[in-house]
């Protein structure tokens, strides 16, 4: 995502370091944008509404910021085959536990909202969203990330078949394509193209990397 | 995101008696709560975890209908073999909602109480009477392709999003519950509410009941059904107008036809009024179409929407067409 974006006011001559370029943070921004989605169209946020007195809008933070705070518990993650112990409230994500409080970045933060897939792990080895989620749901199940794929330094054949086939430009979807094309081996899918595109159809490639993302996907399943 | 409160459930009393608290809700799948948690539009002090109850069971009825857990995921739903046999109009509507990712953690229950996606529900910065009653309604004059032509009031346009919805509501689903005041089942035609002046009560549930399954009767012997969903996008995307129907053919006369509609309704939208047109008619396309002006009479457009009214029509009619076929 764009640091300037087409919505905000067009900066003029010199950018001075010490003020502030705007008045959304780039959180709340992309927090803006992603309450309309790849769903919807960005229009109604475009639309002036009179402001609901009773709804003023607060400022959202999904990330436990003090991981020490009085509003924590324990919880207890199995990632990747490892236990990992965490002290986070209730509201953190499984997606921001894995990249806020295990630094485990290859999940990535793309939409938040279940639109786009950038997310996607793997709970007891099914695809899910792990930004529609919270961390402390998944105490005792099996969590593999994009780190977990590879074995004794081996590239799982989706990540090689990716490789091969240049299944990327940017480079921001291909965890979450990954995970789910993996998943996918195992899901019942059917055989041709059409099936891979809709079998794979929870994850948005902006770049447009459709069709080398097909041909990876294809050659692993021992298409042509 | 507002904090809150987390407990997991045991075992189903444990649940109903642990969501009795003001502001406690269930969270199963997640995939509407905590979207519309991190939106600030809900905001529980309590979740009540209902991911470990026994309720993830398909099994057949004596009556041989069948009987679905609360909890199945809707991937698992969808690929179930007597699903697909059976009640191929279900399977057809699972998989052509959401993404393989969401059908894995949604579950029956939670796909049945999805909240709307009309865009000023969804920003709190907006009036809405669906999530703060007496507000007003934004979509009404604003930007409203997506919202509903049927069963709309001067409260709330909102359409219901689901598509297991719209199949649960053509085959005549019972929804089975439990609450503080004990068991009781609800026909799915008896479970949704219009908005009329009240679009903040969606449903007959009461405070403190938890869906345990859903019930279908049994096929008739030559059904066929077939689910039809038109939208922006191929794959991935929300309906704005989709067809369920059953159609039980003698040669090529109806004897009987169930016929629900997606995308244009504040709620799943069963038809007698197409069913009514369709029962004993041949099936021919003037019929078809016949159905499908009677099931739209009462639509009422809006400033972006009235299109969706011959959408609506047009889907019905290939849906009839798709599942009369030879």
């Amino acid at each position: 995502m764009k640091e300037n974006s087409p919505d905000e006011p067009a900066k003029t001559g010199k950018s001075d370091s010490s003020t502030k370029p705007s008045q959304l943070s780039r959180r709340t921004f992309l927090g803006n944008i992603a309450t309309v989605g790849i769903a919807t169209t960005a229009a109604p946020l475009l639309q002036v509404g009179e402001l609901d007195a009773q709804q003023v809008h607060q400022p959202t933070t999904d990330v436990a910021e003090a991981p020490t705070s009085a509003g924590t518990i324990p919880v207890s993650l199995k990632i990747n085959g490892q236990t990992k112990n965490l002290q986070i409230e209730p509201r953190v994500t499984l997606l921001d536990a894995l990249r806020e409080h295990l630094g485990l970045f290859g999940t990535k933060k793309g939409c938040d909202h279940g639109q786009c897939g950038a997310c996607t792990v793997h709970v007891n080895g099914r695809r899910v969203n792990s930004c529609l989620t919270f961390a402390i749901m998944h105490q005792g199940d099996e969590i593999t990330t994009v780190e977990g794929l590879a074995k004794n330094g081996e590239l799982h054949p989706v990540q090689a078949a990716f490789l091969e086939h240049d299944a990327f430009q940017c480079g921001y979807c291909t965890s979450g394509q990954i995970m789910s094309a993996v998943a996918l081996l195992k899901e019942p899918c059917g055989k041709d193209d059409d099936a891979i595109r809709e079998c794979m159809s929870g994850n948005i490639c902006r770049c447009g990397a459709y069709t080398n993302i097909v041909a990876a996907v294809r050659s692993v399943r021992g298409g042509a | 995101m507002y904090d809150f409160q987390y407990t997991k459930a045991g075992d189903v009393g444990q649940a109903v008696t642990s969501v009795s608290p003001t502001g406690a809700k269930f969270v199963a799948g997640g995939t509407t709560l905590i979207d519309l948690m991190k939106l600030d539009v809900e905001r529980p002090k309590l979740l009540v975890d209902i991911n470990g109850l026994p309720l993830d069971r398909i099994e057949p009825e004596g009556d041989g209908g069948l009987k679905i857990g609360a909890m199945v995921r809707n991937s698992d739903l969808a690929h179930d073999e007597q699903v697909q046999r059976l009640y191929p109009v279900l399977s057809q509507a699972l998989l052509s909602g959401a993404s393989p990712q969401l059908r894995n953690m949604a579950t029956t229950g939670g796909n049945l109480l999805q909240r709307t996606r009309c865009y000023y529900f969804r920003d709190v910065n907006y009036p809405c009477n669906k999530r703060n009653p007496g507000s007003g309604c934004s979509a009404m004059d604003g930007f409203n392709r997506i919202h509903a032509v049927l069963g709309t009031s001067s409260h709330c346009i909102a359409t219901h999003p689901s598509d297991m919805a719209v199949a649960m509501m053509a085959l005549g689903a019972t929804i089975f519950v439990t609450g503080p005041k004990g068991n009781r089942s609800i026909p799915i035609t008896k479970f949704y509410l219009l908005p009329g002046t009240t679009p903040e009560h969606e449903n007959v549930l009461a405070a403190g009941e938890l869906i345990t399954h859903v019930t279908l009767p049994p096929p008739a012997q030559n059904a066929k059904s077939h689910y039809l969903k038109r939208r922006d996008r191929a794959s991935y995307e929300f309906a704005l107008a989709s067809a369920a129907v059953i159609v039980e053919l003698d040669g090529r006369k109806i004897r009987k036809a169930q016929a629900a509609m997606g995308g244009v309704g504040t709620i799943p939208w069963r038809s007698p009024e197409a069913e009514h047109e369709l029962a004993g008619a041949e099936a021919t396309d003037r019929n078809f179409r016949r159905a499908a002006e009677a099931a739209l009479r009462g639509a009422k457009g809006h400033k972006d929407n009235t299109f969706k009214i011959e959408l609506a029509k047009r889907t019905l009619v290939r849906a009839l067409q798709t599942v009369t076929q030879a």
